[in-house]
């Protein structure tokens, strides 16, 4: 008996099969869809004339170097130059030899990035006001996308070790350190990072001997450190405790001391177990950055505020928040689309 | 109540491990009752009995898995006392072999086995590698070793497991109910290499309830119930004249399939 | 090493293993302890003290926003105020948040390709734009822009939307309301008698004696006789005028006035929780298998039946605990206030903390409030999230 060959009914399939289907099936979806149309319609006519019409882009266009390096002067605006070009060379260098087997390659690579702050850091403040090639740059006056960079950045990296320190210590056998972590964890996570700010802003000194003298982005850097490793904590805890207790035990039965087996066992499994959570937590803490602003530190949107105010420019918010707005946009994306590469490749490596 | 030891005349090889009087509780459950226990180098112990009966409890206070609370454990000379030095020389020298393999998921099958020798026993990497290539030969896995053990069958994996524990060089291997975890066709392969292992001097301990593998190498065969020793003896005098009643009707129970 | 026979030797105690578990705990503790002290001999030498007495004193800075608030009034009053502005915030926002994220939520995963698509792009630029980025938005660039109050965009009420915020109609307390709330009362009491009959009914007989038409009927009609027995009326529609007053000034009289700040914190807060309350929504949702709705219609449940009996309870199962990391979430968030000019509890600190430069106490007040906000709503939530095993059982 040959299988029938009459083509199915042509409004099942192509591109109106697919319009029936999706959009104008049942017939409430029918009138949902034309809602739907309708409004999506005027909102974006709505953007677009304003977008290309009477919005006045030159506030973005004029101040672009505002945005991005803030007050820092201008005449050493290269050394900011450079300061990108050292992380895209070794972010270049790093995906090249993703795939090298080679240790001593990937040691090097790990000292390179480990070097990186330091010198960045140097680059970017200088030395003293009388040296002529790089003159002082002290970080009061680092604002912009720059300052919004250095924020996340340095927030991230110093934030990751403490917290899963702390995750560590919560999850620990000893009850008083176990107490401490918990009420660490769980105080900082109770409260706005705002309030961290503050505290970090305004009491930290009070705190500290009359003599040292902390610069507001240094406390606000310790704030951001401080509110974030809490919340990693409590990413790397849900990791380890995915870890089966028999991976515990054959650490121990195959001779590894406790550093050992969490360095080498238990935290590679962890961490591998919570990746979406901490690039998830990271993307959060760049959005962060902008709290500063409260503070009085100029990072991007404050200091598209500060724009704002100028007498040329005055009241042209739209503009403003909407490119900020695009800016965070753009990097938030690929950070969470990096997290989903990241997530593919090591969940392949595993079995 | 303990039988009268028959090995106990025989002093030509040393005592590698003097269990006396082990108690351990969980809570209020008192789950080893006073446990006496000796074994000599080069013996093969298989340790048998109902679960719950602490027998896993037992062989994993050998090496500090569990704690001890009443009694003495000695191994190799050392005590096993809440003396740090004490308690990581021990572990140095007994490998244990798990019912669920623990094998390490992110590592490949030779970083696996050589991961101890070169942080613990500090080897270089080269040496590690050669050893563990030789103890992949001899467990019957040489060309799995850049795969990683999720690949691995269940037979493949425990196999490698041994492996990860002989690289040590220990002096004891413990072995918590190898073969339990896997499906029938796969245990034949490894029991052939703990009888390979047996015979070649291996001090073991087994808790199993493969009475096959106890028949072919075991020395002794002891019977646990109920947090102690009931009897034990030679696989032939224990199969064919068990003394306790415990132990005829656990040997009925297990010896019918 | 010693080799011992089956001596038990004295263990030194710099390798006994109880020994150090207890000293690293001591010393872990010790360290901590030392750091506070030494905290605490910085601050005294700069010549701050530590006390609350300044509390009782007069504020001298007038709040526009909230309950009523004089200048004269204590600073223990401001932070009240401040304190009622947040809980005011917070609840109107999780309420309408959980409202847009439902209903967000559920248009994700309806068949609606348009639909969906339109809340996946929504869900995205939220997701991916920092809050306060949002805020600033929609406090300057639009709240702000809105045209002034004579000329003010009327919507039905009438409500007066401008540039000052929405001022719209209000129901008020009467006189009569005194003799009225007992009838609430009691509908509530009766409501939910019937509710418990039915259950109870349910379990036994199979189906409920009460119908559910006749507790709806209890909610509204005993309040209602109430109105019409009680003397005058309980409540009043306090509804806003437009009042030309001396020298061209326009002003507003009457109803409730939300001002711009709350309008907009409140817009930012619900549009930008909304979307995080959508993919916890979507999450749940799609966590209850397939197989489970194949299975109710193979039996011939009606779909109606099948949402609420089905999928709904598996559904809040796995929903309720993200739901209420983001009421916390929404809660904390409500302290970016201070950026907009809203007088939140944390702006009304900062305004304390300036005036009286107690810095230190009004510190631990400003965490205490919120831990206490924190711990109220965890709480309310685990209740609700233990009621949603039981029912099941």
């Amino acid at each position: 008996m040959e299988p029938s060959d009459i083509p199915p009914p042509r409004v099942e399939v192509g591109v109106l099969g697919w319009l029936k289907k999706n959009l104008f099936s049942p017939w409430y979806n029918a009138l949902l869809t034309i809602v739907a149309l309708v409004f999506v319609v005027f909102v974006v006519r709505a953007v677009l004339r304003w977008a290309l019409f009477s919005a006045r882009w030159e506030v973005v266009t004029i101040n672009i170097k505002v945005f991005m390096i803030g007050r820092y002067p201008a005449s050493e605006a290269w050394r900011v130059i450079a300061s990108l070009g050292i992380v895209l060379v070794l972010a270049a260098l790093t995906w090249l030899f993703r795939k090298a087997k080679g240790r001593p390659i990937r040691r090097w690579l790990v000292l390179a990035w480990i070097a990186s702050f330091p010198v960045i850091g140097i680059l970017l403040r200088g030395f003293g006001e009388d040296n002529p090639f790089m003159p002082r740059v002290s970080a009061e006056v680092w604002s912009g996308l720059l300052l919004t960079l250095v924020l996340a950045i340095v927030g991230i990296v110093a934030s990751f070790p403490i917290g899963v320190l702390m995750a560590l210590g919560r999850r620990s056998r000893l009850p008083i350190i176990r107490v401490l972590c918990t009420i660490y964890i769980e105080t900082i996570r109770g409260v706005p990072l705002i309030s961290v700010l503050f505290m970090s802003q305004l009491m930290l000194p009070l705190f500290l001997p009359p003599q040292i003298r902390l610069a507001t982005v240094m406390r606000a850097l310790v704030g951001i450190t401080l509110f974030s490793s809490a919340y990693t904590a409590e990413n790397v805890r849900g990791g380890l405790a995915a870890v089966p207790r028999g991976q515990y035990e054959a650490a121990q039965a195959v001779g590894l001391n406790k550093a050992l087996m969490m360095i080498l066992i238990v935290l590679p499994q962890a961490l591998r177990n919570v990746i979406p959570a901490i690039v998830g937590q990271f993307t959060a803490l760049f959005k962060d950055t902008t709290l500063v602003v409260i503070v009085g530190l100029l990072e991007l949107l404050g200091i598209g505020k500060a724009v704002t105010g100028q007498k040329q420019f005055i009241g042209l918010h739209q503009e403003v928040y909407f490119f900020v707005a695009v800016l965070f946009f753009i990097c938030c994306y690929l950070m969470s689309y990096g997290s989903r590469r990241l997530e593919k490749k090591l969940g392949v490596g595993e079995r | 109540m303990m039988s009268e030891g028959i090995m106990e005349h025989s002093d030509t090889a040393e005592q590698i491990i003097q269990c006396r009087e082990v108690h351990k509780w969980f809570g209020t459950f008192h789950v080893l009752r006073g446990v006496d226990l000796t074994v000599r180098k080069g013996e093969v112990i298989v340790i048998c009995g109902p679960s719950g009966s602490g027998k896993s409890t037992f062989i994993r206070c050998i090496n500090r898995l569990e704690e001890h609370q009443k009694g003495t454990i000695v191994v190799d000379g050392i005590e096993l006392t809440n003396d740090l030095r004490n308690i990581h020389a021990i572990q140095r020298e007994i490998g244990m072999v798990f019912q669920q393999f623990n094998l390490f998921p992110h590592l490949k099958v030779i970083d696996n086995v050589t991961l101890a020798p070169i942080w613990v026993r500090r080897w270089s990497k080269d040496r590690a590698v050669k050893i563990a290539e030789q103890l992949l030969e001899r467990v019957g896995i040489p060309e799995q070793a850049q795969k990683y053990p999720g690949q691995l069958s269940g037979g493949q994996q425990q196999r490698l497991a041994i492996a990860r524990a002989l690289a040590m060089q220990p002096k004891i291997m413990l072995f918590d109910e190898p073969t339990s975890a896997l499906d029938p066709e796969m245990i034949k392969e490894v029991l052939d290499v703990m009888v390979e292992l047996a015979k070649s001097g291996m001090t073991m301990i087994v808790v199993t309830h493969e009475m096959g593998f106890a028949k072919q190498v075991a020395d002794r065969i002891y019977f646990f119930d109920d947090g102690n020793i009931v009897e034990y003896n030679t696989p032939e005098e224990f199969f064919l004249k068990p003394r306790e009643d415990r132990t005829k009707k656990f040997l009925s129970q297990i010896l019918t399939h | 090493m010693k080799r011992t026979g089956s001596q038990t030797s004295r263990v030194p105690f710099w390798r006994d293993i109880r020994v150090l578990r207890w000293a690293a705990q001591f010393v872990f503790l010790m360290v901590v302890i030392a750091l506070i002290l030494w905290a605490i001999s910085n601050y005294r030498q700069r010549g701050m003290i530590f006390s609350y007495s300044f509390l009782d004193k007069e504020a001298s800075f007038d709040l526009a926003e909230g309950i009523e608030f004089e200048p004269t009034d204590s600073y223990a009053r401001a932070f009240l105020v401040g304190v009622l502005n947040t809980i005011r915030v917070a609840v109107v926002g999780i309420i309408f948040a959980t409202l847009l994220g439902l209903f967000t939520g559920i248009a994700r995963l309806s068949g609606n390709w348009l639909l969906s698509k339109i809340a996946t792009v929504y869900i995205e630029i939220i997701r991916n734009t920092p809050l306060l980025v949002q805020l600033f938005f929609l406090y300057f660039a639009v709240i702000l822009k809105l045209p002034q109050l004579s000329a003010a965009v009327i919507l039905p009420g009438p409500a007066y939307l401008s540039n000052r915020g929405i001022v719209a109609p209000w129901p008020r307390l009467a006189e009569a309301f005194r003799l009225w709330w007992p009838f609430l009362l009691l509908a509530l009491g009766v409501a939910i008698a019937l509710i418990i009959i039915r259950r109870r009914t349910q379990a036994r007989l199979g189906r409920p004696s009460i119908r559910a038409v006749w507790v709806f009927a209890a909610f509204v009609l005993i309040p209602l006789a109430g109105w019409f027995i009680v003397p005058g009326r309980p409540l009043w529609l306090d509804i806003p005028e437009l009042i030309q007053k001396s020298g061209g000034v326009i002003k507003v009289e009457g109803g409730v006035t939300l001002s711009s700040e709350f309008t907009a914190l409140l817009l930012g807060l619900v549009i930008y929780t909304g979307a995080y309350i959508a993919e916890v929504v979507r999450a749940g949702l799609q966590s209850v298998a397939k197989g489970q709705t194949e299975a109710a219609r193979a039996q011939g449940f009606t779909n109606g039946q099948i949402t609420r009996l089905i999928v709904l309870p598996q559904a809040l199962r796995v929903i309720i605990p993200p739901l209420i990391s983001q009421y916390l979430n929404l809660t904390k968030n409500s302290s970016l206030a201070i950026a907009i000019g809203f007088l939140d509890l944390y702006a009304v600190s900062q305004t304390m903390l300036n005036q009286s430069g107690r810095v230190v106490e009004v510190f631990f007040m400003i965490m205490g409030s919120y831990l206490a906000i924190s711990l109220t709503i965890s709480l309310i939530m685990n209740i609700v999230n233990k009621r949603m095993q039981i029912v099941e059982r």
